[in-house]
């Protein structure tokens, strides 16, 4: 198998572009799907500071890596979940990545600040253990960003994430969800502007990047979440893909050209007033916010005013300093 | 009898399979998706034409990830 831009040997085929890569013209690939999304739907200013959200697992490792490599201003923050062993082991991947190459690294510990942990608020909170997960990330990421002052909060949802939330969502004609599901979500009432970079890779290409750029992640899948019905889905539009190679594509960017105006009305009508949370100031349509409900049920506490919640990792030199602006 | 060494991920395990055996064969040897896994040998990916030998060990790792954001 030969790269098709060097004809040199290749280490990847991706189909849906009908091309194979050898190590450095992969990485240019990567790096230019990136930047294309990045200035296709104007996620991130040159001069923006940037917060990743990171696991320890490929995609937002990667998606720290690439856009350090595209010169951008980007620290991490990881969120200790209590889940064990894997939170264990997560927050080394992260911690390590983030030594290594002198970034830094903002950490909340669930446990230790808010006295819960996810298997606990789950079982209390009578939700599922993705959805008190992915309750509990979004509030802290939000705070983590707004506290500290950061112009846009970076995830690491690739192309598959996408598609498969698109597909579940349209299995089930959830449409107000639909006018929401978009690479770029503006700042707004409290929020945070949150962009996904990776939209334009598939995941087999951010587990290959961090190969290729020899980042240690944690490849074992969150023992909460086996069997959730996100794999599922993801599952299935492989099993598309393989037979179609760019279905994920199309379906998603399709969505995004063709029908995403369409619902945006009705996320629009969707949209009511937002009050202040009067435990924790975050905005909510309740008296008390989502999060503070959920810390509440598993018998946990607010940390008391003025604490700040995100802290910084003493990691060495940031590359605030060292960098000038970015490379587009 | 020597034989390829395959580590395959959740649960972890290896399994021997007999080479010579092209990528392409061993991933529809377990019934696995391309598009779902890369192959790892000696730390670097192993494009899909690759043949393996008997005594060469490689990794299939799932690249799948689910859960909650």
């Amino acid at each position: 198998m030969k790269c098709t831009v060097c004809k040199g040997p290749a280490i990847i085929d991706i189909r849906r572009h009908n091309a194979n890569f050898c190590t450095e013209h992969f990485l240019e690939q990567c790096k230019r799907q990136v930047t294309k999304a990045i200035d296709e739907f104007d996620m991130i200013g040159t001069d923006d500071r940037v917060l990743v959200a990171v696991s320890g697992g490929k995609d937002s490792l990667a998606v720290w890596d690439l856009l350090v490599e595209l010169g951008y201003r980007a620290d991490g923050l990881y969120i200790g979940l209590g889940i064990g062993d894997y939170s264990d082991v997560s927050g080394t991947y992260a911690r390590d990545f983030a030594a290594e190459r002198g970034l830094t690294l903002l950490e909340v510990d669930l446990p230790g600040t808010y006295g819960y942990d996810i298997p606990t608020g789950s079982r209390a909170a009578r939700r599922a253990p993705c959805s008190a997960c992915g309750l509990s990330k979004r509030h802290l990421f939000d705070r983590a960003a707004l506290e500290g002052a950061y112009d846009v909060l970076v995830t690491g949802h690739n192309l598959d994430d996408e598609a498969a939330v698109l597909f579940g969502n349209t299995l089930h004609w959830h449409t107000e969800y639909l006018g929401r599901q978009l690479p770029v979500l503006p700042a707004r009432d409290g929020f945070p502007r949150k962009v996904k970079p990776l939209v334009r890779l598939t995941e087999r290409e951010t587990a290959a990047y961090c190969v290729v750029r020899g980042i240690d992640y944690l490849v074992e899948e969150c023992p909460m979440a086996a069997g959730n019905r996100h794999l599922t889905y993801k599952a299935a539009l492989n099993d598309i893909e393989k037979a179609s190679p760019g279905a994920k594509h199309s379906f998603y960017f399709g969505f995004l050209d063709r029908a995403a105006a369409h619902f945006a009305p009705e996320a629009e009508s969707d949209r009511v007033e937002l009050g202040a949370c009067t435990s924790c100031g975050a905005p909510t349509t309740a008296e008390v916010c989502a999060f503070c409900r959920l810390v509440d049920r598993a018998g946990g506490a607010l940390p008391e005013a003025g604490t700040p919640t995100a802290v910084a990792v003493e990691l060495g030199p940031t590359r605030a300093g060292a960098t000038s602006g970015a490379v587009r | 009898m020597g034989a390829v060494k395959v580590l395959l991920r959740n649960p972890r395990r290896e399994v021997d399979v007999p080479g010579p055996i092209t990528i392409v064969n061993l991933l529809a040897r377990f019934d696995l998706n391309r598009e779902a896994v890369i192959v790892i040998r000696d730390g670097e990916l192993v494009p899909g034409d690759a043949t393996l030998a008997d005594d060469e060990s490689i990794e299939i790792r799932p690249v799948i990830s689910g859960g909650a954001w």
